[in-house]
């Protein structure tokens, strides 16, 4: 089976061959930029598509089916739709931080984005402190979002903005404690090393007690820093109209709504790689599963990650519509009262168990 | 390839979508005027006041906690990163060590709790 990696040294040796050094490594940053690129919008368009398809038939309904066959196109025709739509800049907004918002919210999650591994040799993002890289990109992300709430002059988005601030800044904590206990287990920051560690056995298993409550406050966490479900309150509609992204208008707003859609996706990647062991395939550590173990095996790494992510988008999904939204007292009770304490325990649980195991 | 250069890639990659995106929709997109287009959106009422106006401290002493807890999550990343070797080197003290910090940091949280800034008020 060819890997990626080897696609990958093909094609570098194959461009080092032809042309001047310089120009190969340009044409090469091109494909690392465009393929990201590329693969972002098109998770988007599909994400966006199976939010609406299946949030309608929670509600009973069919959902879009008009835009080609099951529709869809549907997502595609939005994009295109939202692209023509007119950019209104409203009176007395303080144009440069309102700008800068944007760019912001996007850089936080593309970055975060890059820091994924797909499969099996598909690093792009690979630094030695990849865990704590993820964890201080995305929280640019809030303060995009504070930028926007801020300089739109408008009541509703500061409200907004300043709830959304402090849901994610809260709901951050407990994340961030909660991929610190499977650093233990792991030893190491870089994303490789962290997958590479799950060969064997996927870290949710190694240490099944920890690792369990530190997956279930992330999802948690996670699920609250993307601004959905339950946890809804800085877009609350019908409080709030539309929280921060209440003035924006036609792309402006279109790239609030990218952001959020991949940032589903980007919690629901990381989870997948700190604790379902990324694109390793399951192993069952047992002399008659070798048959099995091969068959799993065989199945491509790019789509045991893509499984378990969209598996995981799905329980959020699942979980957006299953929910009534929480109030603000509320939010801030359940992090600093029930998962702060809980990951704190845990951690050093964690710790225990790697020592007296 | 170095994972910086990929970095700066990425980054550039994203400034790039979202300023190429907002140029398209700006060429693309119609583009008229009237008085009321202009107004900030309040259920269509004119705005009252300015709308930069103050808002609830109860916001100021979360970041101050997240601040504090997030500082030392920081210094216990490193801790976390190298708690294996410690344990082979160590044993018991590798855990031990770093209670006493956890102590401090629980104390803190305890301290918040009890004086009611963890209360939505």
């Amino acid at each position: 089976m060819i890997t990626f990696g080897e696609i990958i040294n093909n094609v570098h040796t194959a461009l080092t061959g032809a042309l001047p050094e310089w120009l190969a490594a340009t044409i090469e940053y091109i494909i690392i930029g465009a393929g990201l690129l590329g693969l972002y919008c098109v998770l988007a368009l599909i994400l966006i598509l199976l939010e609406r398809k299946i949030c309608a038939r929670f509600q009973c309904r069919i959902g879009p089916n008009r835009v080609g066959p099951f529709g869809i196109f549907q997502s595609v025709a939005d994009m295109i739709k939202i692209l023509l739509k007119e950019i209104i800049t409203i009176n007395n907004v303080d144009n440069i931080l309102f700008k800068t918002a944007l760019f912001l919210a996007i850089a936080g999650s593309f970055c975060t984005f890059g820091a994924l591994q797909f499969g099996d040799g598909l690093a792009c993002v690979d630094f030695n402190v990849g865990v704590f890289y993820i964890l201080a990109i995305s929280s640019l992300g809030v303060v995009g979002i504070l930028l926007a709430g801020w300089s739109s002059n408008n009541k509703y988005t500061l409200i907004g903005a300043m709830r959304s601030g402090a849901q994610l800044i809260s709901y951050e904590l407990s994340a961030g404690i909660s991929i610190m206990t499977m650093v233990l287990l792991a030893g190491s920051l870089n994303i490789s090393e962290i997958i590479a560690g799950q060969e064997k056995a996927w870290f949710i298993f190694q240490a099944p007690i920890p690792a369990l409550i530190a997956f279930v406050i992330y999802l948690i966490a996670g699920h609250a820093e993307t601004n959905r479900g339950p946890f809804d309150l800085p877009e609350a509609e019908s409080e709030l109209t539309a929280g921060y992204h209440t003035e924006y208008s036609g792309i402006q707003f279109g790239f609030f709504y990218l952001a959020e859609y991949l940032n589903m996706f980007i919690i629901a990647g990381v989870a997948a790689t700190v604790f379902l062991g990324g694109w390793q395939p399951l192993q069952i550590n047992a002399e008659w599963a070798t048959g099995i173990n091969e068959i799993l095996a065989y199945i491509p790494t790019w789509l045991w990650f893509m499984g378990k992510t969209f598996a995981l988008v799905l329980l959020s999904l699942w979980v957006r519509w299953s929910f009534p939204r929480l109030r603000i007292d509320q939010l801030l009770k359940l992090e600093w009262k029930v998962l702060m304490p809980i990951s704190l325990v845990n951690l050093l649980l964690m710790a225990g168990w790697i020592l007296i195991f | 390839m170095s994972t910086g250069v990929n970095f700066i890639v990425v980054l550039v990659t994203a400034l790039i979508m979202v300023g190429a995106a907002l140029i398209i929709g700006w060429l693309l997109a119609p583009k008229s005027t009237n008085a009321q287009k202009g107004e900030p959106y309040e259920c269509g009422i004119p705005t009252r006041g300015t709308s930069w106006m103050q808002f609830k401290t109860g916001y100021y002493l979360f970041a101050i906690l997240f601040l504090m807890f997030d500082v030392e999550t920081v210094l216990l990343f490193p801790w976390a990163a190298s708690y294996t070797q410690f344990v082979e080197q160590y044993g018991v003290m590798a855990l031990v060590s770093v209670l006493f910090f956890l102590f401090v940091l629980v104390l803190g949280l305890a301290y918040a709790w009890k004086k009611g800034a963890l209360e939505w008020k």
